[in-house]
């Protein structure tokens, strides 16, 4: 498979990466040398096979519905690059 | 003078006074010092691992015994699995100065059982690459040779135990990232099956496949760590719930499996470097001589494990690795009057390596609407049929064997080519995308003076059957 400019360009969109242009011909070469690498799945029938979504046998793993502690909002704050006393800060979002 | 053998002598100079935690402690610290050109540990805890020593040794002087089955253990981490208020980066400049606000189920089991935790240990970036050569901290150093790498993407942690600069470490096996350094460097590595250790804590590259992993110098050692970080967990719903057995007191007690099978494609395959095929063919004498059944099988999905595995592994790390936003935790980009999605989409190119890059972008294609059910779907159904497979086998066999790696360690550079690098993984991927436990086992030295291993594999849960047939197999290497 060809990756065009288009392709790689909306793929970086979804992934929010912003590739420099210097580096797109080699991303879009090695990114095209890897599908036609996958694709040799093609080769394999699988007509009629369910896809396996799950690789853990255990389902419904309850517990009692109960309030247990969490992390406290000082240390969910902890590590965020900008903060204020009580929310992570982001640039502004809604414009004058 | 300390010297480490194994935890068993370990424990009984303890508790004959022989020795100390803190002397333990001391020798480890002078051999990372030493040993520093390795590049093994991104951090060590040096004030923290004596003062810890020190009071474990006041315990047992006081109450004459060890405070549990891992007293003063040395354990080293890789640089993804948390430690309450110390730092994990996933070797990321994307993580730079993260603090970890809680343990990995796993980190506490061991602080519970006693162990000293030293430092934590350099990898590939999130855990992704097979030399160690995608850190953003650096190389590690094979100390087997220097010119070569340690394998990835635990290599830090594979070289620590190598080269003695702790007697323990923890890493983690996507698809092979255990069992390959340990096969590279020499040493015991074993990714137990999926589930039998909580994930709680481990920083996600593919939840689907991920598992907590383990580098000893020998099995029983191996053993007794399995045996206290195992075992089900509040805190992650795929942690197997079936009972822990204790590996160590059972690993010479149960039944031998005796029923061996391997592929013979693996065998076959052109990328096997000759020497390790003789070798593994000459161990398969040594098997037979001693009363082992060997049979070789066909596995006719062999040249699909590798693109089924990176379809469905990055696919789960484009969508785990969204949560590196720079809003949250780690990095953020400083540009002045940029956009939120400006924001976003600069600190992740900026924080991320290319290796994470060109994954995150492959799981995004294999994701996207039109390509979805022509590249995911299609994995997971052939992710279906090798779980057949595996079942089908095991139903006649105990367990199967293969080289663990198709080339001995190579040197630092000599594989450019992602795709190549891709197919250093092609006998390990199967017990990830199967759930299987496997261990590679250091059987072999290369006529280059580089040690290379075998892998075993057993069926789902039959943990105590992988470790019972590794000691059996180390046993009679060692009488050859």
């Amino acid at each position: 498979m060809k990756i065009t400019d288009e392709l790689i360009d909306e793929l970086a969109q979804l992934a929010r990466l912003e590739l420099a242009s210097e580096e797109k011909e080699g991303l879009k070469a090695d990114l095209g040398r890897m599908i036609n690498f996958v694709e040799k799945l093609n080769e394999v029938n699988t007509d009629g096979v369910e896809p396996l979504l799950h690789i853990s046998p255990r389902m419904n793993v309850l517990r009692e519905d109960e309030v247990l502690g969490s992390i406290s909002q000082e240390e969910a704050l902890r590590n965020a690059p900008a903060k204020n006393e009580a929310f992570f800060l982001v640039p502004k979002v809604i414009k004058k | 003078m300390f010297s480490f053998t194994s935890i068993k002598d370990y424990h009984a100079d303890l508790l004959h006074g022989r020795t100390t935690c803190v002397a333990a402690v001391q020798y480890f610290l002078a051999q990372i010092a030493t040993k520093k050109h390795l590049n093994a540990f991104l951090e060590v805890y040096a004030e923290e691992a004596l003062a810890r020593a020190a009071q474990l040794d006041d315990s047992l002087t006081e109450s004459g015994s060890l405070q549990g089955p891992l007293h003063g253990v040395v354990i080293g981490l890789k640089d993804v699995i948390c430690y309450k208020d110390h730092a994990v980066t996933a070797a990321s400049k994307i993580l730079e100065g993260f603090t970890s606000i809680y343990n990995a189920t796993a980190v506490e089991r061991l602080l519970a059982a006693g162990a000293v935790i030293i430092g934590r240990q350099n990898c590939d970036e999130f855990a992704m690459g097979s030399s160690n050569e995608n850190s953003a901290y650096g190389n590690v150093l094979n100390d087997a040779d220097n010119d070569r790498v340690p394998g990835g993407s635990s290599g830090g942690s594979a070289v620590a135990v190598q080269a003695g600069l702790c007697m323990v470490s923890l890493g983690s096996d996507t698809g092979g990232s255990v069992r390959q350094p340990a096969d590279f460097c020499g040493i015991v590595g074993m990714k137990p099956t999926y589930g039998r250790i909580s994930r709680y804590g481990l920083i996600a590259y593919a939840s689907s496949f991920d598992q907590i992993g383990i580098f000893a110098r020998s099995v029983p050692d191996l053993a007794i760590v399995l045996e206290i970080i195992a075992g089900k967990d509040a805190y992650d719903s795929t942690a197997s719930a079936t009972p822990v057995e204790s590996y160590s007191h059972l690993l010479h007690q149960v039944a031998t499996p005796k029923r061996i099978a391997y592929f013979r494609q693996a065998l076959e395959h052109a990328a096997l470097d000759p020497e390790i095929a003789a070798a593994f063919r000459s161990f398969i004498k040594t098997l037979t001589d001693n009363g082992y059944e060997v049979e070789p099988i066909d596995f006719e999905y062999l040249d699909y494990v590798v693109p089924a595995y990176y379809v469905l592994t990055t696919a789960e790390a484009s969508s785990n690795l969204s949560r590196y936003d720079g809003v949250k935790y780690g990095y953020r980009s400083n540009g002045n009057d940029v956009s939120l999605t400006q924001m976003y989409n600069k600190t992740r190119t900026e924080g991320f390596g290319k290796e994470v890059q060109r994954r995150i972008l492959l799981g995004t294609f294999v994701l996207s609407a039109g390509y979805f059910d022509a590249y995911f779907t299609k994995a997971q159904k052939v992710r279906y049929l090798l779980v057949e497979k595996t079942k089908e086998i095991f139903s006649q066999f105990d367990a199967i064997i293969s080289p663990t790696v198709p080339s001995p360690a190579f040197k630092f550079g000599e594989i450019s080519d992602p795709i190549e690098m891709f197919l250093a993984d092609i006998y390990t991927v199967f017990a990830n995308l199967t759930g299987i436990p496997a261990i590679s086992l250091p059987l072999f030295i290369h006529s280059n003076n580089i040690p290379f291993g075998m892998q075993v594999m057993t069926f789902q849960e039959n943990d105590l059957c992988l470790l019972s047939l590794s000691e059996q197999m180390m046993q009679l290497a060692s009488k050859k």
